[in-house]
């Protein structure tokens, strides 16, 4: 039993890491720079929920939709303010280095405003746990939240994508800026769009994360911006289901590490199963190798 | 004996042959030329030859020596040396040493002597030096050894890879479309420098090329790859003059 | 032979600013214009420009992505560290400290070339990860790392001090999280600068020598480079090794400045890599001399700024951000070069850019 309920908790915090990663692959795919500062996003839709829900009372759900655009806005900020202008640059790592700075900026100004000590998060999900086979399995509401809303994004982002002009739009984009541009596609809109989703679900990821790992600080969202990125990777950057099959493998690699060979070396065994990956796979499970043309 | 002897030379992407029972064979100090339509499989050919792609049937040997299914760096130090069709310079180094990496594995000192600028390092790069701008003079770019190669116009940068594969001091010399992009005056130009080449280094050259002009003026003997296979091969004259070529070219 | 006075000259300047840096810093020392806060921080300095200029080896001059450099600093600080606690009574200080340094460095290097071999395989934003993970997971070994010594000799366990199984007379040298305590303090500033010219010197010398040629070669074009049979493996496992071994002599350099060295997020963990980086890009990739000089900058600017307390991080990300638009957008590159004081001042006779390295 106690197997399973660790492979559950390991889907659960999976689906964290699928959503944020999902973000990131986006945002990959069509801008191709490591948005370092979207793992910080996460943390404000941790703060603005904090703040509305615990802090003015109210309801969660309007907190979390608050959280929502909250974050939507930012992103899109971002993305105007300090990554549309080197979109050009001489060299990819301009951009990346950018958002580091938009990281730490971030970071600081949640230090500012709300201090260096943890705040303890109410959750705000109101599922009630469920208990099976008389009550040696408990899976706790987060969980059961976490693996919907996991699921629901999943279907409708991939649905978004195939079925509407501004998914195939993002597409486009990602495949070929300027081809797209010359069939009459808003590249810079569609980027804008890219930025928005993928913060938004960074707002969602948070409220979840938050919710399961009850405390909050201005570095909550580094660690697991870092192990989403990595869950990106592992499952073939630029891919969604690529992204969804990474992050819940992480998660239960994570959970199981922690689980059954030692809590302090569960962060280096993710990493080691990505290297592994890699190295058999340089694309990652899902990605496309992509010959360079002599 | 041939310098350059292949025979059957086949490779397949995906099921689609790209290359079928290619042959050719090369004497010395010839200047071969190797044409067909857009997609015909040359450079193909010219990256199974380099060692770029391993090829699925055939042997290509060179001066008698089977260089099939090498790497790339073993068949350079075999002896061929090519240019690229998108031209590929080391765009942040200057003229001048672009030049002298290709004397890489002609002019060597240890990592040691060059760390800590020995003996061995001064006169070695002081040879590297002289050597690179004896080849630079050949294709009249010395003024130019200074400049970044990014920085150097379109023609001049054709040449310098030219003058970089000259470097590494090849038995056979591959140009991929040298004249591409280039206007008549620098195409004459241009062949005039491939036979100083050819006489001055000794060089056998096989080139891809579009430019009939240019092909007609300088080969001696072509081959005429249409859709993978050879289509027709023999002098240069009699080549062009036979009638499937010319459909392959121009249609029915 | 005009070309090799030029390349010389550009060398001999960036020497010359270290040096005159150095004695800058020596003669307010003993004027008394030095804050104790200050002195704290020459050390650190002098390791941050080391790192700085040796992940440009990679990122510059390999062109290659790293975000792993704090693990091989990691590497070298406790291989350092733990040299200099079995030997602190055996051998006189300066003697220790040098060994120490050769050992950090080679344990560093050999750490380059076991990390290198599978991951210079990989590409662009796929090393990058690769090599984050490996800084990642040495940071997280040493956590669980115990090596105790007692008469029979070294004892080695992953799991705690107590299963060391060290004799009464035993000692346990590295403990796990609490790292290693009572390292010499044998770093001095004047050290450090020494160790800024030894690497300038290899590294600048490393990039005007056939090997530097093939290593750029790769960086520029990898295709081409192994058309002129240049070896890409060894050339970039070679750049690779050696920059972390500089890295490596970085990291004894940190331990030695330390009463206690511990393996933390903050010091070696991937936003260490990621500083360091910033370092490079901003001084410019593949420029050592902005290196040198943006590491010193970014390392003193929060400490300037220390005046505004709590808002000084939040202002060095402001101008970070600024700094990276202004220096890379390319709307305001075109901007500075229609303005710029060179072009003002008739430097127009020479149209043409020239190589300048």
């Amino acid at each position: 039993m106690s197997l399973l309920s660790y492979l559950i908790n390991g889907i659960s915090l999976g689906s964290v890491y699928a959503i944020i990663a999902l973000g990131y692959t986006m945002v990959y795919g069509i801008a191709k720079m490591l948005n370092f500062a979207h793992g910080d996003v996460i943390m404000v839709g941790g703060y603005v929920v904090f703040v509305l829900a615990s802090g003015m009372g109210l309801p969660p759900v309007l907190a979390v939709m608050i959280s929502m655009v909250v974050c939507t806005v930012l992103g899109m900020a971002i993305e105007r303010v300090a990554y549309k202008p080197l979109r050009m640059a001489a060299s990819p790592l301009a951009v990346l280095i950018t958002a580091i700075g938009v990281s730490y900026l971030l970071q600081n100004l949640a230090l500012l405003l709300f201090g260096a000590n943890t705040k303890s998060f109410t959750s705000v999900v109101t599922v009630p746990a469920v208990s099976l086979a008389e009550g040696q399995l408990m899976i706790s509401g987060e969980t059961i939240v976490t693996i919907a809303a996991c699921i629901v994004i999943m279907v409708t982002l991939t649905l978004f994508i195939k079925k509407t002009k501004a998914g195939q739009a993002m597409l486009a984009v990602s495949e070929d800026k300027g081809a797209a541009q010359l069939m009459g596609i808003n590249v810079n809109g569609t980027i804008a769009l890219t930025f928005a989703i993928g913060s938004a679900l960074a707002a969602v990821a948070g409220v979840l994360l938050c919710s399961t790992y009850p405390s909050l600080t201005p570095y909550t969202g580094a660690m697991p911006g870092i192990k989403a990125f990595v869950a990106a990777v592992f499952g073939g950057i630029g891919s969604i289901p690529g992204a969804m099959i990474g992050g819940i493998l992480l998660g239960i690699i994570e959970i199981l590490g922690k689980a059954y060979i030692s809590s302090q070396m569960a962060d280096a065994i993710v990493f080691a199963v990505l290297i592994v990956v890699l190295l058999v796979k340089p694309t990652g499970i899902l990605g496309k190798e992509i010959q360079e043309k002599v | 004996m041939a310098l350059l002897d292949v025979q059957n030379l086949c490779i397949s992407f995906g099921g689609l042959r790209a290359v079928d029972d290619f042959e050719i064979h090369i004497e010395k100090g010839q200047l071969y030329g190797l044409i067909g339509p857009n997609g015909a499989g040359k450079t193909t050919v010219f990256n199974l030859l380099t060692g770029v792609y391993k090829p699925g049937e055939g042997i290509i040997r060179l001066d008698g020596q089977d260089i099939t299914g090498k790497k790339t760096i073993e068949i350079n130090k075999a002896g061929i040396a090519r240019t690229f069709q998108n031209i590929r310079l080391f765009k942040g180094m200057s003229v001048l040493d672009n030049v002298k990496a290709g004397l890489h594995n002609h002019y060597k000192y240890s990592s040691l002597a060059g760390i800590f600028r020995l003996p061995s390092w001064r006169k070695m790069e002081r040879e590297m030096d002289e050597r690179a701008m004896e080849l630079l003079e050949v294709f009249d770019l010395g003024g130019e050894a200074d400049y970044l190669a990014s920085n150097l116009p379109y023609g001049k940068q054709r040449k310098l890879e030219i003058a970089r594969a000259l470097a590494t001091e090849p038995k056979l010399l591959l140009l991929d479309e040298p004249a591409a992009g280039m206007n008549p005056n620098e195409t004459k130009e241009l062949m005039d420098t491939i036979r100083l080449i050819r006489d001055q280094f000794d060089m056998t050259i096989l080139l891809i090329e579009h430019d009939m002009k240019l092909v007609s003026g300088i080969c001696e003997a072509l081959s005429v790859l249409n859709f993978g296979r050879i289509l027709a091969q023999g002098e240069t004259g009699t080549v062009l003059n036979d009638p499937q070529v010319i459909t392959a070219y121009l249609g029915e | 032979m005009k070309k090799l006075n030029k390349t010389t000259k550009n060398n001999l300047v960036t020497y010359a600013i270290v040096i005159v840096a150095y004695l800058v810093v020596m003669l307010l020392g003993v004027s008394g214009h030095i804050s104790s806060l200050m002195e704290g921080l020459l050390v650190p300095l002098c390791i941050y420009v080391i790192l700085a200029v040796s992940l440009n080896l990679v990122v510059g001059i390999l062109g290659e992505l790293s975000l792993g450099h704090a693990g091989f600093m990691c590497v070298g600080a406790f291989a350092g560290s733990f040299f200099s606690m079995c030997t602190k009574e055996a051998m006189p200080a300066g003697l220790r400290f040098f060994l120490a340094l050769v050992i950090g460095a080679v344990v560093a290097a050999l750490f380059g070339i076991l990390i290198g071999i599978p991951v210079l395989r990989l590409k662009g934003d796929y090393l990058a990860i690769v090599t984050l993970a490996f800084g990642e997971i040495i940071k997280n070994l040493m956590n669980v790392l115990y090596i105790g010594r007692d008469e029979a000799g070294f004892h080695f366990s992953m799991k705690d001090t107590l299963s060391l199984g060290l004799s009464p007379e035993g000692k346990a040298i590295i403990n796990g999280p609490q790292g290693i305590t009572g390292t010499p303090h044998d770093a001095s500033f004047t050290i450090g600068i020494l160790l800024i010219l030894l690497t300038l010197f290899i590294v600048l010398n490393l990039i005007h020598s056939r090997d530097g040629r093939a290593i750029m070669a790769i960086r520029d074009n990898r295709i081409a480079a192994e058309s002129i049979g240049i070896h890409v493996t060894r050339y970039k496992l070679m750049a690779f090794t050696l920059s972390a071994s500089i890295a490596g002599v970085a990291g004894v350099l940190y331990g030695h400045n330390l009463s206690t060295l511990t393996a933390l997020p903050k010091n070696f963990g991937y936003n260490m890599s990621i500083m360091i980086l910033v370092f490079v890009v901003l001084g410019g990739i593949g420029n050592i001399r902005g290196s040198v000089i943006s590491a010193v900058v970014l390392t003193l600017l929060p400490e300037l700024l220390r005046g505004l307390s709590d808002y000084r991080m939040l202002i060095y990300a402001i101008v970070l951000i600024a700094m990276m638009l202004f220096n890379w957008s390319p709307r305001a590159v075109e901007f500075r070069e229609r303005y710029s004081l060179k072009r003002l001042f008739g430097m127009w006779r020479n149209p043409e850019k020239q190589a300048d390295r």
